[in-house]
């Protein structure tokens, strides 16, 4: 199964949703204010959010204005081009090894399970992988960490439950170091944006990193739930301010979230979409790709 | 941020055009719900919800109760108000305990809503009511959740009941048994998170449904999910029929509209909330302090009881003497710290008052820091502490050795002492009202 297929796939009811409330809403191939309207709800009830909502519609009305949309393919392929245009406006940094790569968000987001399907995505691409199990708060949680070392077969680093997170990324690079892995993936634990103490610990744990990079990039992941309403948008912010994101991963693709948020978060944090999480296997990890993204949409 | 920072923001922008023109048409007033629409779904409330909730809203708004009213601002609040609790459900409702033991609690989700923290979070309220409490490990596939339940289960001091990762419906088999036989009060059931269009898993929970026949199945959402929340509720409520909701991780900056949208989707009364990391933090749902919430009023009615229950009346009484005599010591100050950490989180209760939300910036009070101020203020003289005025360079090398701190950190609490005194002394003189609500501080 393709990329495209897949992506596809996990959008086939959005995109059903999506599709028959254009079929619906165009009527007599004009552009009229009840239609902006209903589209807008449409955008609403996607999760889109208001203000990227406005966005969207400003620019459909200006291209409306300049070309004629006959059909509903016209105004289709006219909001997809829309939304490719505000999903690539940034580019997530390319890979350089040695990377470190440190996983953050909110509690249930997915966060540890992503961490497994980046293990063997870069183990599948020929790298050494070591895990840092730097979430030493939630119960079990390094032990969830191991069994997806374990499925993925690399390496971990972990210390006791309750360690300081900062010291197990200490150790962590160090170990790295030592065994010249080429990828180094930090998990984190959850933590809610707004809890100042978390995300001052979280600063910690970022200055560590960055003092024990000796020379290898460093990229920085907030992890979302597709199935996350506007508040997405705050936890980029928050996470963005305490650390400064290089990307973002968008997971639980499988259900029937639509995932609308995305086009949200992206126009107003500007920070790229590296990978989407299809499903719950090992391998349910894509890059993320702007115009398929669009496409599977709409 | 969107235009506005949240709902009330939005709403109180619509409504006070609504207020400075008096009267209103129809048209004007469906303008109006429109808006009050959007501003819905900006708060994450369903595209069904509503426009359900505008169509009531817009039948009563546009009778004559408006139309002859001389403030219709102040009316349109309240009636938002009154129709956001209405869907809500009315009363705040419990566990039903008045069944032949044990009670049987079956949580279910979607992956990452907190259903095995909650489980840890139940058993120890449940416990702290005096009831015997079994947690049962019904999450066989994610790596390391049985784990995580015997965690939450120690620290609540419950027993965990795990068979590995055999069969979910003989675990709970033999766990019912086992409950029976030792005669616990309650059993709650943890299920592994799954997607409610996942049919295998689905049929697995009805399964365990069939067998355990649970006089509680409570669904964990997220309070922060969009508006696919809607679709997931009432997936597992077709499944299961469940009996009750419960909302997770409300101690986040999340508007909440996943509340409305899901009582009014499946009718279902929200149970109770998870409120922060420690298992102490669980309350139970309120729909006016949610719809206070949501509208974003604050949350007024927890702050003045949390404040009720863990500052005691006379101290209060005391202190508040002493902001309006301007007799404010570092006695006092110290007084305060004990009571905001009875009072728990100081962030959490900011976000509380009305108008206060989002600016925890600026009221950054960890523990450790509270822990440090008490520990100078302890080691001044009973004079130093009723005339700080007295304490010179040498005196604060003393308290510094003698808190264990240095004279940078004593100099700071100083400074953070006579700002709060100054700040005191604009309340009792009122230059500051109108900037705090009316009644907060006496």
């Amino acid at each position: 199964m393709g990329i495209f297929s897949k992506i596809g796939n996990a959008f086939k009811k959005t995109k059903a949703a999506i599709d028959n409330k254009i079929v619906a809403i165009f009527s007599g191939g004009e552009l009229d204010d009840e239609f902006y309207e209903e589209l807008e709800m449409v955008l609403l009830s996607s999760d889109v959010g208001a203000a990227t909502t406005d966005i969207i519609i400003e620019k459909l009305r200006a291209r409306a204005s300049k070309q004629k949309l006959r059909n509903e393919d016209d105004v289709k392929q006219a909001l997809r081009d829309i939304m490719a245009e505000i999903l690539s406006e940034s580019e997530p940094p390319v890979d350089e090894y040695p990377l470190v790569i440190m996983v953050v968000g909110v509690n249930g987001v997915g966060k540890t399970t992503t961490i497994g399907k980046l293990a063997k995505y870069y183990t599948n691409l020929g790298k050494s992988v070591l895990l840092v199990a730097a979430d030493t708060f939630r119960a079990a949680a390094s032990d969830q960490l191991s069994g997806w070392a374990t499925r993925a077969g690399v390496r971990i680093v972990k210390h006791a439950e309750g360690a300081d997170p900062a010291s197990v990324v200490y150790d962590g690079l160090q170990s790295a170091r030592a065994k010249g892995n080429d990828v180094v993936i930090i998990d984190t634990a959850g933590r809610l944006h707004n809890k100042v103490n978390l995300m001052e610990e979280l600063k910690k744990v970022n200055r560590v990193a960055e003092k024990e990079l000796n020379g290898a990039s460093y990229q920085k992941l907030i992890v979302l739930d597709a199935t996350t309403g506007q508040n997405a948008i705050s936890q980029v912010e928050y996470f963005d301010d305490a650390i400064g994101l290089t990307g973002l991963v968008l997971t639980k693709l499988d259900g029937t979230a639509k995932g609308g948020v995305v086009l949200a978060v992206v126009s107003e944090n500007s920070i790229p979409i590296k990978f989407i999480g299809t499903g719950e296997g090992l391998d349910d990890l894509e890059l993320f790709n702007a115009k398929e993204f669009a496409e599977a949409i709409i | 941020m969107a235009m506005f920072g949240n709902l009330s923001d939005k709403l109180n922008h619509i409504f006070s055009k609504l207020t400075k023109r008096g009267k209103l048409t129809e048209l004007e007033i469906r303008q109006a719900m429109r808006e009050v629409r959007v501003a819905l779904l900006e708060a994450d409330v369903s595209f069904l919800v509503a426009k359900r909730f505008i169509d009531a809203l817009s039948e009563k708004a546009v009778g004559s109760e408006i139309m002859e009213s001389l403030t219709p601002g102040q009316q349109v609040i309240k009636l938002v108000n009154q129709e956001l609790i209405a869907l809500m459900g009315n009363t705040a409702s419990k566990i039903d305990f008045g069944v032949a033991p044990p009670v049987i609690i079956m949580m279910c989700g979607l992956q990452g809503a907190g259903k095995t923290t909650m489980c840890g979070k139940l058993g120890a309220m449940l416990k702290s009511q005096g009831k015997k409490v079994l947690l049962v490990a019904g999450d066989i596939y994610r790596p390391a959740a049985i784990n995580q339940l015997q965690v939450v289960g120690k620290q609540a001091g419950v027993e965990v009941f795990e068979r590995g990762t055999q069969k979910v419906v003989k675990t709970v088999n033999e766990a019912l048994a086992l409950a029976k036989k030792q005669s616990f009060d309650v059993v709650v059931i943890d299920t592994a998170g799954r997607l409610h269009i996942n049919d295998e898993l689905m049929n697995e929970l009805l399964d365990i449904k069939k067998l355990a026949k649970p006089n509680e199945i409570l669904l964990t959402v997220d309070s922060m999910t969009g508006q696919d929340a809607v679709t997931v509720a009432e997936k597992f409520n077709q499944k299961l029929d469940i009996t009750g909701v419960v909302l997770t991780k409300l101690d986040g900056d999340t508007r909440g509209g996943v509340a409305l949208s899901i009582k009014a989707a499946v009718g279902k009364p929200i149970k109770f909330c998870g409120v922060g990391e420690k298992l102490g933090d669980i309350e139970q749902f309120h729909p006016e302090r949610m719809a206070s919430r949501i509208l974003g009023m604050g949350d007024v009615l927890t702050l003045i009881e949390k404040a009720q229950a863990s500052v005691d009346e006379k101290e209060m009484a005391r202190l508040e003497k002493s902001f309006r005599e301007n007799s404010f010591t570092l006695d006092d100050f110290l007084a305060q710290f004990d009571n905001i950490k009875k009072m728990g989180n100081i962030n959490d209760l900011v976000n509380m008052i009305p108008g206060m939300k989002g600016k925890i910036g600026q009221l950054d009070i960890d523990e450790d820091d509270i822990k440090r101020n008490k520990a100078i203020i302890q080691s001044m003289t009973k004079r130093e502490r009723l005339n700080p005025d007295i304490i010179k360079a040498s005196h604060k090398k003393r308290i510094a050795t003698g808190s264990g701190t240095s004279i940078q950190e004593v100099n700071a609490l100083l400074k953070q002492f006579y700002g709060s005194k100054e700040l005191m002394k604009q309340f009792a003189s009122g230059k500051k009202k109108g900037k705090f609500p009316p009644g907060m501080f006496g």
